[in-house]
C-alpha cells in the first residue's frame, strides 16, 4: 500500500532505547548466548541471530561483510533463491539479513502455528548453516551492490555521511560504509565471502534473540535447532580503539543541489560507556528530543533555517559518531552553521538549565513504556542488550540511571567528551548559488 | 536503493486489518465528531490520532500544498497556549507526537502512557477550533516548508521524477499536484488563505478521533464528550467530484536531473475500492500487485532481478484505499548495461503474462498466507491499527472495511486477477516516466584544518 504521505513535521531521530521485560538468558550446547522474552498475546515470534561480523570486520575488503550477508538467502542447502523465498512466503513469514558496522544479523518473523513455524525455522537454519555462495548469485548481487554504491553519489545527504565517517575515523574500520566502495567491491570474489562466512558465522560468535509466543522449553529447542551444525569457532579479536582527531577540520564538497547538508561531530560514545546516561540525557536536551530540543528551537522554530536539525550519539562496540546535522538553502549555510555551533558550544559551556533537565527526565521516564510496546521493538532492544553484553537488569535500572543525572554530571561529561576544538565539519552543497545570492 | 521503491505491495498490504480479536467501538458526538476506540491491553500505552477529511486532493490551483502548510502551523499556538507549548506539554508528559499530510487526509497523533490520554485530548480539542495564525510565525514556517521541499523533491531525483510523472499522468484529477505543493504556491500563501482553509475544514463534523491502546472505550468516550463536545461545527460543503477524464493513449515523459542511475515508472489508471464497478476488482488488483511484488518469491524479484537480471531493483504498488481513482504503478532500475527501453519491454511482458495466462495456485495461496499472517503481525503495533481505521474512515470507506479485508482477498480467484489485468492494465491508460541521469560535477575542498 502506497501511503503517499509526507510532512511528518520532523524526522523522528532514532534514539537508543531500552525496554523492561523479563529476559531469560542461557547458552546453547555450543556456547551461543540466547536471550528470550515470552510474549504470549499474539501467535507469532520474532527470532534473530546476530554475529560480530559487521563491516568493521571487512579488513581492507570494504563491502565484504554486507555482500556475505546479502548472499545468504540466495542459495543454501538444496534450495535456490526462489525456493528459499517461497518457503518463507508460503507460510507468511518475513525473513531478512542485514549488517551494521558492528553486526551481521538474520531476522525472522513467523506465526507460531507449528506447521508454519517449523518450515520457517528449518529454512532459516539451512540458510544459516549451509549457504552456497554460488558464483552466479555472487555476480548478480555484487552488481546490485555496485549499482547501489553508484546511486549514493546522487544524494547530497549520502555524500556528506560518507565524508563524515571518513573524517571521523580515518584508518579505523568504522570509517568506510557498510556496503563498501566501488573499487573494493569490484575486487571481491565468491571465495572471499565463503571465507568470511567460515570465520565469523560461528557459534561462539553468535547470539540468539527470541521474542514471542513460545514456552521456555520451545525457545531452548528453537535456539538449539537453529544453530545445529554451526561450528563452534572462535570469537574475533576486539576491534581496534578509535583515535580522536587531533584538530578541528572543515571540508566542503561541491554538489549541484539546492540545499547544503551540514554534519558536525566527532567520535562519541560506546555501549558500555560510564558517561552514557549523562551523554544520553544531555543530548536529549540538545538535539535528541525532536520538536522540543534546543537545536530544533534555535535552527527551525526561531529562524526557519531548516526542516530538520538534530544531534545524536550512536553508541557501538567502540565510540560511534556524535553527529549534529541540518540541511539548509545554499546561501544561508554560513548562518545555519554559526547557529549550530553557537548552540552546541553554549550547551557545552553552560550545560542544561534545571527546567530543561526536569523536562527531559519527565519525557524520557514518562515515555519509558513506549520504548518496548511492540514485540518488534522489544526484540530490537533485547538484541542490543545481548550483543553488547549489557547487564540483564539494564532495562529495570534505566529510569533510575536517567533520574540520577544532574546538571553537573551532564556538563562534566559533555566537556570531557565533546571537545569543540576537535569538531569535524562536512558541508555538501552548491556554493556558486550561495555566491550569486 | 530500495528505499525509493514503491512499498512492496504485500508488505504494505496489511494496511487493512483482519478479523482482529479486539473490536472497534464507535461513538459519534452530537457535533458530528466520530470517535473510534480499539482496546489493546498488551502494554500500558495509548496512541491517539485526530484525522481531518482534508488533504492535497481537496486543494484548488494557486494554493496547492496548503493542507500541509496548515499542518505545520497547527503547532504554533492557540488562544490558550503560546507557540511551541503544545509540543512542550506533550513532551513533559512523556509523549511522542507528530503529524502527516496525504492526498486525502491530514492527521495528528500522540503516543503516550495510557494514563496521559487526557492531556492529548485536551490539546487536540483546543487546536481544532482555536488556532492562532500569526504572520511572523507563518513567515518562518514558510521557510521551513520550502526547505522540506528542497530536501524531498528538488534535490531528490526520484522525488522529482515522481512529481513530474503525476503531473503528466492526470489531466484534471487533483492527484495531479504534489502533497507539498508547487513552489510558486508555497511562496505565496497568506494568513487569510490559511485562516479560510482552517475554518473550512477543521471542525468536529469533519474529523475522526482514533484511540488504540490500554484504555476502556467508555472512558475515552467520556473524555471526548468533555473536551470535544463543546466545539462548534462548520458547514462542510461536498467536494466537487473532479472526475478524471478518460485517457486516450499512452503518455511518456523524460525527466533529466543530476543523478547516477536511470529508472522508469509506469502507471496504469485503475479504480480503487471506493470507485470500482464491482468491489472485488479492487481486491483482485491488490492480489495482482502481490503476484508481481509480494516478496522475494514474487515475479519481479524472481523474474527480472534474478532470472533475467535486467533490473537491479523492481517493484509494483497499488493503493486500494484512495479516495479517487489512482495509478497501479510499476517501477524499476535497470541493471548496468541494460536500457530503459529494455526495462520497459520486460515490465510490459510481465503485464502481458498476467493478461494471457492464469496465475498459479501456488502464487494465489502464497499471497493468501501472507495476508493472513500480516493480519496477525500488524496487531503488534497500535499505531498501525489506528492508522488503518483513521485512513479508511477519512477516505469515506468506513473503518469496517478493515475487518473485511482478509475475507475479501481470500475470495479472489485466478480468473478475476486475469480479468482485471485485461480490463485495466491497458496501453491507452498507461503513463511512463524515464529518469535520464545528467552528469554531477563534484569537487572537494578542505577549508581548514584536516585530520
Amino acid at each position: 500500500m502506497n501511503f503517499k504521505l509526507i510532512g511528518f513535521i520532523l524526522l523522528i531521530v532514532s534514539q537508543t532505547s531500552f525496554a523492561t521485560a523479563k529476559i531469560e538468558h542461557w547458552q546453547t550446547s555450543q556456547g551461543s548466548r540466547v536471550y528470550f522474552v515470552q510474549a504470549d498475546a499474539l501467535p507469532m515470534a520474532d527470532i534473530q541471530v546476530v554475529f560480530d561480523a559487521g563491516s568493521a570486520r571487512d579488513g581492507q575488503q570494504f563491502g565484504l561483510s554486507a555482500l556475505t550477508s546479502g548472499l545468504l538467502d540466495t542459495g543454501a542447502g538444496q534450495w535456490n533463491a526462489d525456493q528459499i523465498a517461497l518457503r518463507f512466503e508460503s507460510v507468511g513469514a518475513n525473513f531478512g539479513t542485514g549488517v551494521s558496522s558492528d553486526t551481521a544479523s538474520l531476522s525472522l518473523r513467523t506465526l507460531t502455528e507449528p506447521a508454519l513455524f517449523d518450515k520457517a525455522l528449518e529454512t532459516m537454519h539451512v540458510i544459516l548453516t549451509k549457504p552456497l555462495f554460488k558464483k552466479a548469485d555472487f555476480l548478480r548481487e555484487k552488481n546490485r551492490n555496485l549499482s547501489a554504491i553508484k546511486q549514493r553519489e546522487e544524494s547530497p545527504a549520502e555524500i556528506a555521511s560518507l565524508a563524515f565517517s571518513d573524517k571521523l575515523y580515518g584508518t579505523h574500520p568504522y570509517a568506510h560504509p557498510d556496503s563498501g566502495v566501488m573499487a573494493t567491491v569490484n575486487n571481491l570474489k565468491a571465495s572471499d565471502l565463503a571465507q568470511f562466512y567460515k570465520k565469523y558465522y560461528v557459534a561462539s560468535n553468535a547470539i540468539v534473540v527470541i521474542v514471542g509466543n513460545l514456552s521456555k522449553q520451545q525457545a531452548e529447542q528453537t535456539a538449539e535447532k537453529l544453530l545445529t551444525g554451526l561450528p563452534t569457532g572462535q570469537k574475533p579479536e576486539p576491534l581496534p580503539d578509535v583515535t580522536m582527531p587531533t584538530q578541528a577540520s572543515e571540508q566542503h564538497i561541491e554538489f549541484p543541489s539546492t540545499q547544503t547538508h551540514v554534519l558536525v561531530g566527532l567520535p562519541g560514545s560506546y555501549r558500555k560507556d560510564p558517561d552514557y546516561y549523562n551523554l544520553y540525557v544531555g543530548n536529549h536536551i540538545l538535539g535528541g528530543s525532536g520538536l522540543v530540543s534546543k537545536l530544533f528551537s534555535e535552527v527551525r522554530e526561531k529562524r526557519g533555517l531548516a526542516y530538520s536539525a538534530s544531534s545524536s550519539f550512536a553508541p557501538m562496540l567502540k565510540p560511534g559518531p556524535f553527529t549534529v546535522s541540518l540541511q539548509t538553502r545554499n546561501d544561508q549555510t554560513k548562518q545555519a552553521v554559526e547557529v549550530l555551533n553557537a548552540t552546541l558550544k553554549d550547551f557545552i559551556s553552560k550545560g542544561p538549565t534545571q527546567a530543561e533537565l526536569d523536562a527531559a527526565k519527565k519525557n524520557i521516564i514518562g515515555g519509558f513504556p513506549m520504548r518496548f510496546d511492540t514485540n518488534k521493538k522489544l526484540a530490537t532492544y533485547v538484541a542490543m542488550i545481548g550483543f553488547y553484553d549489557l547487564p540483564l537488569d539494564y532495562l529495570d535500572t534505566f529510569r533510575q540511571k536517567v533520574e540520577e543525572t544532574t546538571i553537573t554530571t551532564i556538563t562534566d561529561a559533555f566537556k570531557r567528551r565533546v571537545n569543540t576544538e576537535l569538531l569535524q565539519t562536512i558541508t555538501v552543497g552548491n556554493t556558486t548559488t550561495a555566491v550569486a545570492k | 536503493m530500495n528505499a525509493r521503491l514503491l512499498c512492496a505491495a504485500m508488505l504494505c498490504l496489511p494496511i487493512l486489518s483482519a478479523n482482529a480479536e479486539p473490536k472497534v467501538t464507535e461513538h459519534v458526538l452530537a457535533n458530528g465528531l466520530k470517535v473510534l476506540v480499539k482496546e489493546d491491553h498488551r502494554s500500558p500505552v495509548v496512541v491517539s490520532q485526530v484525522w481531518y477529511k482534508v488533504g492535497s486532493s481537496y486543494e484548488p490551483g494557486g494554493i496547492t500544498g496548503i493542507s500541509h502548510m496548515l499542518e505545520h502551523m497547527m503547532f504554533k499556538g492557540t488562544d490558550k497556549h503560546a507557540v511551541g507549548e503544545f509540543s512542550r506539554i506533550i513532551a513533559e508528559n512523556g509523549g511522542d507526537e507528530n503529524a502527516f499530510t496525504g492526498q486525502d487526509y491530514t492527521a495528528y497523533f500522540q503516543t503516550m502512557a495510557a494514563d496521559k490520554l487526557e492531556v492529548s485530548m485536551e490539546l487536540e480539542a483546543d487546536r481544532m477550533r482555536n488556532l492562532h495564525l500569526l504572520p511572523e510565525e507563518l513567515k518562518k514556517e514558510l521557510q521551513v516548508v520550502t526547505e522540506e521541499r528542497r530536501m524531498r523533491t528538488e534535490d531528490n531525483p526520484q522525488g522529482k521524477m515522481q512529481e513530474h510523472f503525476n503531473a503528466m499522468a492526470y489531466s484534471n484529477s487533483p492527484y495531479k499536484h504534489p502533497v507539498i505543493g508547487w513552489p510558486a504556491d508555497i511562496a505565496n500563501y497568506t494568513v487569510p488563505d490559511l485562516q479560510e482553509w482552517y475554518q473550512r475544514w477543521y471542525a468536529p463534523n469533519n474529523a475522526t478521533l482514533v484511540v488504540v491502546g490500554d484504555v476502556k472505550a467508555e472512558d475515552v468516550f467520556a473524555l471526548s464528550e468533555k473536551y470535544f463536545a463543546p466545539l462548534k461545527t462548520s458547514e462542510i460543503k461536498p467536494l466537487k467530484p473532479q472526475t478524471e477524464i478518460e485517457q486516450l493513449g499512452i503518455r511518456r515523459i523524460t525527466v533529466k536531473v543530476p543523478a547516477k542511475l536511470p529508472s522508469i515508472v509506469m502507471g496504469y489508471k485503475v479504480p480503487v475500492l471506493k470507485t470500482a464497478e464491482k468491489e472485488w476488482e479492487a481486491y483482485a488488483l491488490e492480489v495482482l500487485a502481490g503476484v508481481l511484488d509480494g516478496g522475494s518469491s514474487a515475479r519481479l524479484s524472481s523474474g527480472l532481478v534474478r532470472g533475467k537480471q535486467i533490473a537491479v531493483a523492481a517493484g509494483a504498488g497499488y493503493g486500494l484505499a484512495s479516495r479517487l481513482p489512482d495509478l497501479f504503478e510499476l517501477e524499476a532500475t535497470p541493471a548496468e548495461g541494460k536500457t530503459l527501453l529494455q526495462m520497459e519491454t520486460a515490465l510490459k511482458a510481465e503485464v502481458a503474462k498476467l493478461q494471457n495466462s492464469l496465475i498459479s495456485e501456488e502464487e494465489l495461496s502464497r499471497i493468501k498466507a501472507q495476508v493472513l499472517a500480516s493480519a496477525v503481525y500488524e496487531r503488534d503495533s497500535n499505531f498501525y491499527q489506528a492508522m488503518q481505521l483513521g485512513m479508511l474512515e477519512t477516505v469515506g470507506l468506513g473503518w469496517q472495511k478493515a475487518d473485511e479485508y482478509v475475507g475479501k482477498v481470500n475470495q479472489v480467484t485466478a480468473a478475476q486477477v486475469q480479468e482485471v489485468a485485461i480490463k485495466y492494465l491497458i496501453e491507452d491508460h498507461l503513463n511512463i516516466a524515464y529518469l535520464e541521469p545528467q552528469a554531477i560535477n563534484k569537487t572537494t575542498t578542505a577549508k581548514k584544518g584536516g585530520a
